[in-house]
């Protein structure tokens, strides 16, 4: 069962704190975009070995949404951080990338 | 025979004994026995039967990893099958019966499997119950449930209770043998939070009962202190009778606490189930002796050496007058020595090595006890107990040279690292070729949150066998001050597989690897035969390690036969996946407190009390329990809900609507926020003024309904359905928090804050004027609006919104007035003939008026133009959540079903669930379908039965007649209608 | 008017501990973010209280304010108080935005004092009792609802919905029992 640190009120929670809200980082498209765009958007979730960025809310706690960046092979967590982050922040990318070397990057 | 010696005991309190009976026969024990023990001090050689050939088997063990010896223990709501003799702890009026056998123990019909054992070889459940199909119901099925399953089912009431605790701490340390104990006061001393536990009743592990001598003292003196000096360190918690189950992600353990098993009816909890979180876990669960594989292994009186030695030693009980060892190794001697020094005789030790050179072996031989070297038993002699060896080469293949007579048989193969722990979150083995057994690859540790080892393993878990190993692993692992134990010097062990070596069919066939799933050397090599390569696919075709031990005792043998059958290495073969729990973890531990009252929270309203007091039948939505009707004496439910409607539409009733859904939106977006969430315009919705509006997912599909009211300027209150309160909310807050953060919006939900009430029917203005307090006149208070004031001098807010259609207030106060209010409006609408309506009035009058039901007329496929709701989507708003996925081109077909209504031909009600059938049939062969209903109730108001439903085309079927099925096969014939079947014009609720 | 009642009618239970629900509790939901200049004068109108940092509740008599999240509070005053707290809040923070809702019916307020009442919670919550801080205000779990709790004298002081109080009392009352004490 996992631990994650909710950044908003700094409580290490367990899992049944908080409830899973799958892949972060997705881009709204809404009225005006292409099928494809919709299509990504709607349904086209990335289902990665490895390196994976998702959002978490601490439901049981404070209520804040917030996103976390895992491993899902081996279930090592290298940071959480605010919801309100278009992209991961640049030191956890940095920190993923000296643990995973052979990670292709957030993009 | 087994009996009670004269003297010793370390673990047994001869001043105390404690009478229980087995299958009915009244024996004796003392304090501190074991069940196994003392049914060993009574000579009850036989405790059971064998699963499948319901052979006689006896006690193999003397811990967690028996496979034979499982009882039914206790009565009635205490009453429990399968526990292990072994592990149980006597105490005075326990009660055990043994299994799998009928009629009795001594005399068991099903013993005719084991003469036809050849018939019922690996896979013969699968090989057999294949064809004909009809068979299986009528007849393998039968026969199969007649023979299956360990034990009985319990059949009445769990009478104990049961809990859980949380547990943190830097280490979390199983196995309180001198590895742990050491492991615990070295961090204990550090300052590390520490929790050790030990699974039996008792600190050392198998140190005392071996002889050692750790730091100059006897093992028991050194264990005493240890757990003293530990007990004195606030840090650290000891917890004996505590099972770790099993290790799970980021330092998860769940361990189980025996707190009263020895002990039922004290008032104490049975099971604890320990929730802990570990910094880093440390194994130190020791190792578990392996059997031999010879023919008769398995009849009773054929025991671990290991066992033996526990039973003199521990509780002064000998499993057999005469005993032979038969090992592959040193250790087993110290049984044959132990035995000696209690005065028994041991034959002769029968070791497969042809070359002895150790201490112990020599030790044996001073002490007058005839060792053979190179040698094999070939077969164990004796039905329900040993009567003797046959003894050949261990070269051989089978060939007698003698027959010696004996009671007991200990046997000793190696031993094996208890790795489940360090395994369960992917921790990997290495094949120890020295010592014959998987031991944890220090390189390759199971993995925390961080990254880092999560599980270390000391001790014989980790391989090191000897006292002096194991302390030294401590120390190496661990560091602290330097703790030797006497190092008994030990040759070399010979991996052996199969007794003797060359051993044929005949023999190979009575060889057991799994006592307790009958499982032989024989299947596994058949599986290999017939393909069987995996090790995996080869447990679940010969059922080798399943079942309440999995395969404790038979896995290293199990699949060194397999790896021998397929000329294959050991560690190519592998090891099956080990999984939690450890040992067998009862659903009483598992439910924790969850159970009768407190099995789940189930939520009341302020005025739960008065419906439960009038007779309401309550029904479960979501976790609340709400009003289905409040039936009267002489009156069915049907009857209850037809009276609660026509008195609503002649006179007035009253619903607890509380479970609505409310949440505040507020600040200076909060009206931009709302028409994004919401289909329609709610920003510039009127201050206290209502506003119905749907949500959608951002797929289209419509998700929620309900009023909005605007409170202020800057704020509004959405009311929900009673199941998305919790919802919509999560919802709202998700697209504030993680899409339009800067945007400035506050929400609250407050659904729990307000009792609120419907008063409905054609006298509830009367009732609330007659409570007095504020104006709720048609011109001060119209449709659609709402006030804040008093009625009967409680605050309140009034809204005029109907869900039923007639002349509606909804009223909203402080939950902790609700019951006041509920009151006070049943009094002053006694004279107006209030009655209270529940839930399927509700729904049924709302159907009569044609309005949808998120989960009836919805189910996440449905959009609001489906249900003829393009009156509440805005055309003129850019963009709303769902907006864009209602533009794809199969949501905006014309061939979509649609809403529509329906009566019946004859009058009658449509079968929930039906469909409308369409001409043909489709691939499947299933008769095509056009549509289906979505609610269907008898009207008491109309005296006919009512439909909404989905057909393609909608409303332009407006008079077509279709027809739907029924579960008997028939049809249903129904026209299709406007749903709105009462008061079209609305009227009613605009009085 | 009539006076309020709590959820359970003040039922209590003597266990190894003695729980006690208490209430009805003025409580008062308070939205705003701690930057906004207004905030710390209107809790100390209010409720006489600095503003608390993250996880903490302060107390001032009978009257306190915790911190929920980075942008809520919650304000516990007497019940009847919980109306003009309402209008001194709106005064203070003006246009400010904020938003302010009375939660007070909302709620289930119980008492578990004794010696070892951690141990209560310590069977209901996944919560560490040894590293959880003097004037620490913790919202998890208790079971399968949600709570939020914090030390106060010889005991803890829990909250809960009111929906769920007849839930809370029983997972309490169970696990208070004598003789299941974990220590």
């Amino acid at each position: 069962m996992l631990i994650l640190e909710c950044p908003y009120c700094g409580v290490k929670a367990e899992e049944t704190e908080l409830s899973p809200g799958y892949e972060a980082h997705l881009k709204r498209f809404g009225p005006g975009s292409s099928p494809e765009e919709f299509e990504a958007y709607m349904f086209a979730r990335k289902n990665p070995k490895g390196v994976h960025f998702e959002r978490w809310r601490h439901a049981y706690g404070c209520g804040k949404w917030f996103l976390a960046a895992r491993c899902t092979a081996t279930l090592e967590v290298f940071g959480t951080y605010p919801a309100q982050s278009g992209e991961p922040p640049a030191d956890l990318q940095a920190k993923i990338k000296a643990k995973r070397p052979n990670w292709e990057g957030y993009k | 025979m087994s009996t009670r010696l004269q003297k010793g005991g370390r673990l047994i309190d001869r001043t105390r004994s404690a009478s229980f009976t087995f299958n009915g026969k009244r024996l004796s024990g003392f304090a501190g026995d074991t069940l196994a023990s003392s049914l060993l001090a009574n000579d009850q050689m036989l405790v059971g039967r064998s699963f499948k050939y319901h052979r006689p088997r006896g006690i193999v063990a003397s811990g967690a990893e028996e496979p034979n010896a499982l009882v039914n223990m206790g009565e009635g709501g205490r009453f429990e099958p399968n526990q292990r003799v072994t592990t149980t702890e006597l105490f005075d009026g326990l009660t055990a019966t043994s299994q799998n056998h009928w009629p009795s123990l001594e005399f068991d019909v099903g013993v005719v499997n084991n003469y036809a054992a050849r018939f019922l070889p690996a896979g013969f459940y699968y090989k057999t119950f294949m064809f004909p199909r009809f068979a299986w119901k009528h007849v393998f099925e039968p026969i199969v449930r007649q023979s299956a399953g360990l034990g009985k089912v319990p059949q009445g009431p769990e009478v104990d209770r049961y809990e859980y605790a949380y547990a943190f701490c830097d280490l979390f340390i199983v196995g309180g043998g001198i590895a742990g104990l050491q492991a615990a006061l070295v961090a204990g001393q550090a300052g590390s939070r520490v929790i050790l536990v030990e699974q039996t009743a008792h600190w050392g592990g198998r140190a005392p009962v071996d002889g050692d001598v750790i730091d100059g003292k006897p093992a028991d003196q050194w264990v005493k202190d240890t757990v003293q000096a530990l007990e004195k360190l606030p840090n650290v918690t000891l917890r004996l009778r505590t099972m770790a189950s099993g290790v799970y992600d980021h330092g998860y353990v769940l361990a189980d606490e025996k707190v009263a098993d020895h002990t039922p009816g004290d008032g104490r909890p049975r099971h604890r189930l320990w929730r802990i979180r570990a910094g880093k876990i440390i194994s130190a669960q020791g190792a578990i002796e392996r059997p031999l594989s010879f023919a008769g292994n398995d009849i009773p009186g054929v025991m671990l050496a290991s066992a033996v030695r526990d039973y003199v030693v521990n509780f002064a009980v000998s499993p057999g007058d005469r005993t032979v060892v038969v090992t592959n190794n040193d250790d087993a001697y110290r049984t044959a020595i132990a035995l000696k020094e209690a005065g028994l005789e041991v034959p002769a030790i029968i070791d497969a090595r042809t070359s002895l050179t150790g201490d112990l072996p020599a030790k044996a031989k001073a002490m007058g006890i005839r060792v053979e070297a190179g040698r094999a038993v070939v077969k164990v002699k004796g039905g329900k107990r040993v009567t003797g060896v046959s003894i050949g080469l261990q070269a051989g293949e089978g060939a007698v040279l003698e027959d010696i007579a004996c009671d007991a048989v200990a046997m000793s193969g190696g031993w094996s690292p208890v790795v489940h722990l360090w395994s369960h979150c992917a921790g990997k083995l290495v094949w120890d070729e020295a010592q014959a057994h998987f031991r944890p690859d220090p390189k390759r540790p199971p993995t925390n949150q961080d990254g880092a080892a999560m599980v270390a393993i000391v001790g014989a878990a980790n391989g090191n066998l000897s006292a002096a190993a194991a302390l030294a692993d401590v120390a190496a692992q661990l560091g602290g001050s330097a703790v030797t134990a006497v190092e008994v010097p030990e040759a070399a062990m010979l991996a052996v597989w199969i007794m003797p070596q060359g051993a044929g069919p005949a023999l190979k066939m009575k060889m057991w690897l799994d006592y307790q799933n009958d499982v032989k050397v024989s299947d596994v090599q058949l599986a290999a035969r017939e393909g069987y390569t995996s090790v995996e696919h080869t447990k679940r075709y010969t059922t080798l390690g399943m079942a309440t031990d999995q395969g404790k005792l038979s896995n290293i043998n199990g699949l060194a036969v397999l790896a021998g059958a397929l000329n294959d290495q050991i560690p190519n073969v592998g090891t099956t996946t080990f999984r939690p729990p450890y040992t067998p973890v009862p659903f009483g531990a598992l439910a924790g407190e969850s159970r009768g009252e407190i099995f789940q929270p189930l939520r009341k309203s302020p005025m739960h009390g008065w419906h439960e007091a009038h007779n309401a039948y309550l029904e479960p939505v979501g976790l609340w329990r709400r009003a289905y009707c409040y039936p009267r004496a002489g009156e069915n439910h049907e009857q209850a809900v037809n009276r609660e409607i026509l008195n609503a539409r002649a006179n007035v009733g009253m619903l607890d609507a509380s479970t609505l859904g409310k949440i505040i939106v507020k600040g200076p977006d909060a009206g931009r926020f709302l028409d994004m969430l919401y289909t329609n315009v709610m920003s510039n919705l009127g201050i206290g003024k209502c506003r119905y509006g749907l949500m959608c997912n951002e797929q289209g599909f419509l998700s929620d309904d309900g009023v909005v009211i605007r409170l202020s300027e800057d704020s509004w209150l959405c009311h929900t359905t009673t199941g998305g309160a919790d919802r919509i909310h999560g919802w709202m807050e998700d697209w504030l928090q993680c899409e339009w953060w800067d945007w400035k919006v506050y929400t609250a939900n407050v659904t729990e804050e307000y009792a609120q009430i419907a008063v409905a029917g054609p006298n509830a203005r009367k009732v609330l004027e007659k409570l007095g307090g504020m104006d709720v006149s048609k011109e001060t208070l119209p449709f659609m609006t709402f006030a804040d004031g008093t009625l009967g001098g409680l605050p309140v807010r009034v809204h005029r919104i109907s869900f039923s259609g007639e002349l509606s207030y909804e009223i909203a106060t402080p939950a902790s007035h609700g019951l006041a209010l509920w009151e006070a409006l049943i009094e002053a609408g006694q004279e107006f003939g209030v009655m209270p309506y529940g839930t399927e009035a509700m729904h049924i009058m709302r159907a009569e008026k044609g309005f949808i039901m998120i989960g009836d007329e919805t189910d996440g496929t449905v959009i609001p133009q489906d249900l003829n709701l393009g009156w509440a989507i805005s055309k003129k708003k850019a963009d709303y959540l769902g907006k864009r996925g209602q533009e794809r081109t199969h949501l905006a077909s014309p061939d979509r079903w649609k809403l529509a209504g329906f009566e019946t031909l004859t009058g009658g009600v449509i079968p929930d669930g039906s469909y409308i059938i369409a001409d043909g049939h489709n691939a499947n062969g299933q008769r095509n379908t056009q549509g289906r209903v979505t609610s269907t109730y008898y009207s008491p108001t109309l005296k006919k039965g009512i439909a909404m439903g989905l057909i393609k085309g909608g409303m332009d079927r407006l008079g077509d007649v279709v027809e739907f099925n029924t579960v008997a096969g028939s049809t249903v014939k129904a026209k299709v209608v406007d749903p709105v079947f009462y008061d079209k014009d609305g009227e009613k609720g605009n009085a | 008017m009539r006076n309020p009642v709590s959820p359970l009618g003040n039922a209590t239970f003597d266990g190894f501990c003695k729980i006690r629900e208490i209430g009805p509790l003025g409580m008062i939901s308070l939205r705003a973010k701690p930057d906004v200049k207004e905030l710390a004068k209107a809790v100390k109108t209010a409720v006489g209280t600095k503003l608390p940092a993250q996880r903490r509740i302060e107390v001032a008599g009978d009257k306190a304010c915790g911190w929920m999240s980075p942008d809520e509070y919650l304000l516990i005053l007497p019940y009847a108080e919980t109306g003009a707290a309402m209008e001194a809040i709106a005064r203070e923070m003006g246009a400010a935005h904020h938003l302010a809702a009375a939660v007070s019916d909302a709620r289930a307020v119980f008492r578990v004092e004794g010696e070892k009442a951690d141990q209560v919670l310590a069977k209901l919550c996944p919560v560490d009792f040894e590293t959880l801080a003097e004037g620490e205000l913790r919202r998890t779990r208790a079971a399968q609802v949600a709570a939020a709790f914090w030390k106060d004298g010889d005991g803890f002081t829990v909250v809960c919905f009111r929906s769920v109080a007849g839930y809370v009392m029983g997972l309490l009352t169970h696990s208070a029992e004598k003789g299941s004490e974990l220590a």
